[in-house]
């Protein structure tokens, strides 16, 4: 890889870049001509930005195929070292996403689904490795993977799917193994474990990448890394105020550059952004809910080809998803991250998310919420494709309940939407509100 | 004779029904028929007799799975509220409130006071409701009052293991070819039924008594089978099927909305 390369550098910085700043400032005119909503105050002015970042992102990747090194990862891996050594990382599960919000996961189910995959593995995965097998996809084209990365801090599942992927598309996969915590901490050897399991995929990437990694470079990432996910924690804390000037709808969307752009500058930017122009409407007072009455916890992953229709029922109720166990993820390690002990910190905080903890710590993460956000109810996603957020969630209701929190558990998918019902949700929605508001 | 003061419609999946209440909130009038596919022209017809009745517009309080198209209510609540309400009304108790519809199931858990503390409906699937019934009851060419008796004229029981209604079906088929007897057949497809509403009413909690109302309520058997299995005594309303739609006409007195001017 060169470092400059001219092709690159006119297809991305220049060409696509004048593009899609073209694009922003056709959407910020859109923005101002779309028609005051109902229920929903306007949506945030910074969003036109974050559509070109996002936009951004899959156009490095589009181009990146014989010119950057490629790395494909799972959302909870230590991916600050592929940073600093330059590869393009493409997350599938944002890209599945995407898909489900442009309504095209489905189909790519299908794909997966003609090729021999179960209905009853995830929907990510699915709509992964229908993409892959047909090279499908609203964002245009996904580069091939020089690099395979799997951490299994969210699931089981990503084993498998990742083995998949690395004989598809032949390229090696390197598995950060990171044992479940029965405790609160994790014990040093864990610790020990993981770091000693990066260091071995640094090697793996140099290999990859034709380069070495700087330790310079990396304390600079990883330091950007955690002034995102401080940002991003301070973004959710503005939940707190009454009104919220955000849910956790807008949350899921703006998620998306901690998960996949942790690390570079211009997200730490953007979420600066974000955050003044929240704290605008708290000064303000502007909820995201024109008529808030109601304030709830989201957990689990959102529904993402639902995510408008599920905000407009809600607000329509005054109903405000204040917080949500699932964009608390990327935020609840700022703390744990060191940007001096690069590897060993990332050890540490890659341990630790939510779903590598059990449904006790979740049980806490949301009674906290509860408490910290005032709010009157929580909303348990049964999530039929994310069997490891979902499990637990009839004894959570309960335990919540003894608290006297009532929770709703409503049964959906995060990517296939032949899994939701409309009708059914939507009644079971309004008669929590109902039961709620009594 | 009082008059009609305030009616509540109840647009189920499988049964649309419409009852009128007085000023003290007693049942005094009620329709129920088939569900018609025009269920926006049905709704509008029965409230038109509940308005030829009065002699004036009433007040109106739709619910159930069409409650969004029954242009004269002044608003739409959800089953839960108004199975719990006509319920409490009619029984004067607290209890667990098992509705079982057309095409869902409901728990509600209801304080001594009336307040529903929690609930919980079925999903996705038929198993727990009177679709599994009706298709069984059409399998085996009898009426559903028919289906309640020979359940309960015998003590055999078949075992019949699945809880979907589409495999339990294809399961009767081969018991009944196998020479099982009909009646204790029928006994083992009412325990299916029960045992899958006994579990969703265990996870929302159960409160004795049981309290039934909806349609299946009507099932003998399915009422003496759920007690037996949540071992609690089970209370039915005069009129079970009505229940939704009394709580709807209970809705509509206590706030007083205005029926829209009919065409």
């Amino acid at each position: 890889m060169s470092a400059w390369d001219p092709v690159w550098h006119w297809n991305v910085n220049v060409l696509g870049a004048s593009f899609l700043r073209l694009q922003r400032l056709r959407s910020r005119r859109a923005l101002e001509r779309t028609p005051e909503h109902p229920h929903l105050a306007p949506p945030l002015e910074t969003g036109p930005r974050l559509k070109e970042l996002i936009s951004r992102h899959y156009l490095k990747g589009r181009h990146a195929e014989g010119r950057r090194p490629v790395a494909w990862v799972t959302s909870g891996a230590p991916a600050e070292f592929l940073n600093a050594l330059g590869f393009c990382i493409i997350y599938p599960e944002n890209h599945g996403a995407v898909c489900g919000i442009r309504r095209v996961a489905e189909g790519l189910c299908g794909k997966a689904e003609d090729a021999g995959w179960s209905r009853d593995v995830c929907s990510y995965a699915r709509t992964d490795i229908g993409a892959a097998l047909s090279g499908e996809t609203p964002v245009g084209k996904l580069p091939r993977p020089d690099l395979l990365l799997c951490c299994t801090n969210i699931c089981q599942t990503v084993l498998y799917w990742y083995r998949v992927l690395g004989r598809h598309f032949q390229a090696p996969v390197v598995v950060i193994d990171t044992p479940f915590l029965y405790g609160a901490e994790a014990p040093e050897h864990a610790v020990d474990y993981v770091r000693r399991q990066i260091e071995e995929a640094v090697q793996v990437a140099q290999n990859v990448a034709g380069r070495d990694l700087t330790h310079q470079r990396l304390r600079e990432v990883t330091r950007l890394s955690k002034q995102a996910i401080e940002l991003w924690g301070e973004i959710l804390s503005r939940g707190r105020a009454h009104p919220a000037p955000l849910t956790a709808f807008d949350e899921f969307i703006h998620l998306a550059p901690v998960v996949e752009m942790r690390g570079e500058a211009f997200t730490v930017d953007y979420y600066a952004a974000m955050l003044a122009a929240l704290d605008e409407r708290v000064k303000k007072g502007i909820g995201a809910v024109k008529k808030e009455r109601r304030r709830l916890v989201w957990d689990n992953l959102p529904v993402w080809a639902r995510v408008r229709w599920l905000s407009e029922k809600l607000a329509e109720r005054g109903a405000s998803l204040v917080a949500s166990t699932y964009t608390n993820a990327w935020a609840e390690l700022a703390p744990m991250v060191d940007p001096e002990k690069p590897v060993e910190s990332a050890a540490r905080v890659y341990l630790h998310p939510i779903l590598n903890r059990g449904p006790g710590h979740k049980l806490e993460v949301m009674r906290r919420m509860v408490r910290d956000f005032g709010a009157h109810g929580v909303l348990l996603h049964s999530d039929r494709s994310c069997k490891p957020y979902s499990i637990g969630q009839m004894d959570q209701r309960e335990r919540l309940a003894a608290d006297g929190v009532p929770a709703l558990l409503l049964e959906a998918d995060h990517n296939d939407p032949r899994a939701f019902s409309e009708e059914q949700t939507a009644t079971r929605l309004a008669a929590f509100l109902e039961v709620l508001e009594a | 004779m009082s008059a009609l003061a305030a009616v509540g419609i109840d647009a189920g999946s499988t049964t649309m029904k419409a009852v009128g209440v007085d000023s003290s909130g007693a049942l005094l009038w009620s329709l129920l028929e088939e569900a018609d596919p025009r269920l926006e022209a049905q709704a509008a017809r029965m409230l038109e007799a509940a308005r030829t009745r009065a002699g004036r517009a009433l007040p109106v309080v739709a619910t159930g799975y069409g409650r969004a198209l029954v242009r004269g209510a002044g608003r739409a609540v959800t089953e839960i509220t108004c199975h719990a309400r006509g319920v409490f009304r009619a029984m004067g108790a607290g209890g667990t409130v098992v509705d079982v519809g057309g095409q869902d199931s409901k728990v509600i858990v209801l304080s001594g006071a009336g307040a529903v503390e929690s609930f919980s409906m079925n999903d996705k699937c038929a198993a727990g409701t009177g679709r599994f019934l009706e298709v069984m009851a059409g399998r085996l060419r009898m009426s559903l009052d028919r289906l309640s008796e020979e359940a309960l004229c015998t003590r055999e029981e078949a075992s019949v293991s699945s809880t979907c209604t589409v495999f339990a079906e294809s399961e009767i088929i081969s018991l009944l070819a196998r020479g099982v007897d009909v009646a204790s057949v029928v006994r083992g497809l009412h325990r299916s039924l029960v045992k899958r509403i006994a579990a969703q009413a265990r996870a929302a909690g159960v409160r004795a008594p049981l309290l039934l109302s909806g349609g299946v309520a009507r099932s003998a058997a399915v009422r003496a089978m759920l007690g037996e299995e949540l071992k609690s005594p089970v209370l039915l309303p005069e009129h079970p099927q009505l229940m939704g739609a009394y709580g709807a006409a209970l809705l509509a007195l206590a706030e007083g909305t205005r029926m829209k001017e009919q065409g």
